[in-house]
């Protein structure tokens, strides 16, 4: 079998398109990178997703830490702690445990036990809670003078945010923003080991690896293929997010713009 | 384990739950909080050491220890540490047991990958097959340990390395001026002086290493996720005198609260602590000490 035929079998593997068997002995280098690579569209899937739409809530949680109404700062501060200060494995089995009982009362949580949906919204939280902090970090360097500016050149209210504080707190945000978007891909890796399902064999990267790594009793070849895999998706986001950064400085003299310094990146 | 525990068909309310939480299984659940707790108390100082020698090596003058030292640390970015936990497992494994086989079976000729097996010989094997069960469980919790260390190790040393940098370059020119070889310079007047520009980054790393603990589960170690799952699943009368439904959510929201209140307990004392050693230092913390208090 050449390798062409491989890729189109187990190419799309991961998401139930082709070939429906796994392969199960004289396992190829090829058959390795093709199925480990189609993995690779789960965790930029939930990592895409969880991103993009935890960016909101993030502004949100970040604008209602600064909030001076006592319950609207308690209750971000609240989500902002849980979320932090737990393992997000222990998240995504509570919650998945919490959907399949939730599942018995409401059929409406059904889809919610799924990876697809229910891993999703665990991650969207988590990667809010975590930006949320930056963001109110940033919030509060917002420099004095930009503000007082604003108010002096009758902004004031919803246009005030949008049109200064907002854009200064994303500009000062953005590294570590960054990082927080290097994490969560790589926090991607943890939906499968962590009581959701992989229906039908359909995992994630690591899902794969690991796989590979239990039936050939080798594990040097499908981690550092998929180290392989997760350091070129890094370099994307950190291109990727250069480029926003760039935008978001672009009003800066020269030297004044900050270089974007990645820090190296923890467990969450 | 409380005497009216005899026979709990008649049980109800508050005392069959509190029989029912004393059971020998739940025992078992409670001393793995010990697992979790022992695992941090070793490799926390394995990792520091661990990180301090990563560090050093990153200093090196000699390449091939620095690209080494500096390799270890770039090695853990980018890629998920998840994998790491995965891999190193196994190939911490094989690899002492690849040794050992070397060792003590020199005339074994054959191959020692065949095809998906991984074969050494009987007295190479780790722990041995004929050894105790509480010896697999203390090799497997070794291994544990040591992947923790070798993960976390890379992060200290990258804490422990950008604390170097942060020791104010005069002080190493005068020890030079002083006179002292690289060697006394390092020990005498870098490390003593390093600890409070690498704190806070060690705490944090506190905090993160105590987060990936549950990640125990994953090496095979019979951890609190372990049990969680084990005591919680559902339990019929035929096989149990406790029947229950699926309680999992309830253990899995317990270990939540529990890591919470772990957090924050941390995050306080590493808060004093902090606050003490700022003390008197000529840094920004310690200045706004200063002037609080005057």
């Amino acid at each position: 079998m050449s390798c062409w035929e491989t890729i189109a079998d187990y190419g799309l593997r991961s998401i139930g398109v082709g070939e429906r068997l796994l392969p199960r002995s004289d396992f190829t280098l090829c058959q390795q990178v093709v199925l480990i690579g189609s993995g690779m569209i789960w965790n930029v899937y939930f990592g895409a997703l969880a991103l993009a739409s935890g960016f909101f809530l993030a502004t949100a949680l970040a604008m209602g830490k600064a909030a001076r109404s006592w319950p609207i700062r308690k209750l971000s501060e609240w989500v902002i702690f849980v979320f932090r200060g737990s393992p997000l494995f222990i998240q995504f089995f509570f919650a998945y445990f919490l959907f399949l009982s939730l599942k018995n009362v409401v059929p409406f949580f059904t889809p919610l036990t799924s990876a697809w949906a229910g891993a999703l919204v665990v991650l969207f939280l988590n990667t809010a809670a975590y930006s949320g902090e930056i963001f109110y970090g940033a919030l509060l360097s917002v420099p004095k003078g930009e503000t007082e500016a604003a108010d002096a050149y009758g902004f004031s209210g919803w246009k005030k945010f949008r049109k200064i504080t907002w854009p200064t707190m994303l500009r000062l945000a953005w590294p570590a923003y960054t990082n927080e978007a290097i994490f969560l891909f790589h926090a991607t890796t943890l939906v499968f080991f962590s009581g959701f399902p992989a229906q039908g064999q359909q995992g994630d990267a690591l899902y794969y690896a690991s796989y590979f790594a239990d039936k050939t009793f080798n594990p040097f070849v499908p981690y550092p293929i998929l180290a392989t895999y997760f350091i070129i998706l890094t370099l994307l986001i950190v291109g990727l997010f250069g480029l926003v950064n760039r935008r978001l400085n672009r009003h800066l003299p020269q030297d004044q713009r900050r270089r974007m310094k990645l820090r190296p990146n923890l467990l969450r | 384990m409380f005497s009216y525990c005899t026979d709990p068909e008649t049980l109800s309310g508050l005392s069959w739950l509190s029989c029912y939480l004393t059971t020998g299984k739940h025992m078992s659940f409670y001393w793995s909080f010990g697992t979790v707790l022992l695992l941090l108390a070793i490799t926390a100082p394995a990792a520091l050491l661990f990180g301090f020698g990563g560090a050093s090596a990153a200093r090196s003058r000699i390449a091939p220890v620095c690209w080494l030292g500096k390799g270890y640390i770039a090695v853990v970015r980018g890629v998920p540490d998840i994998a790491f936990f995965l891999f190193f497992v196994i190939a911490l494994d094989q690899g002492f047991e690849y040794l050992r086989h070397q060792w003590m079976c020199p005339d074994w000729d054959q191959p020692i990958r065949q095809g998906n097996d991984f074969i050494v010989c009987a007295q190479a094997k780790l722990p041995l097959s004929t050894s105790p069960q509480i010896w697999h469980e203390i090799y497997g919790f070794f291994l544990a340990v040591l992947t923790f260390a070798i993960v976390f190790g890379a992060f200290a040393a990258n804490v422990l390395y950008g604390a170097m940098r942060a020791v104010p370059q005069p002080q190493l020119e005068t020890a030079a001026a002083y006179g002292m070889t690289p060697r006394q310079t390092f020990w005498r007047i870098l490390v003593p002086q390093m600890w409070v520009y690498a704190l806070p980054g060690l705490g944090n790393l506190w905090m993160v290493l105590i987060k990936a603990t549950p990640l125990l589960f994953l090496l095979g170690v019979e951890d609190i996720v372990y049990w969680a799952r084990e005591l919680g699943g559902t339990k019929t009368a035929r096989f149990t005198d406790y029947p229950h439904g699926d309680w999992r959510m309830w253990y899995f929201g317990a270990l939540l609260i529990f890591y919470l209140l772990f957090t924050r307990v941390s995050e306080i004392f590493l808060d004093r602590t902090m606050k003490k050693l700022t003390h008197g230092q000529a840094t920004m913390g310690g200045e706004a000490q200063r002037k609080a208090a005057a």
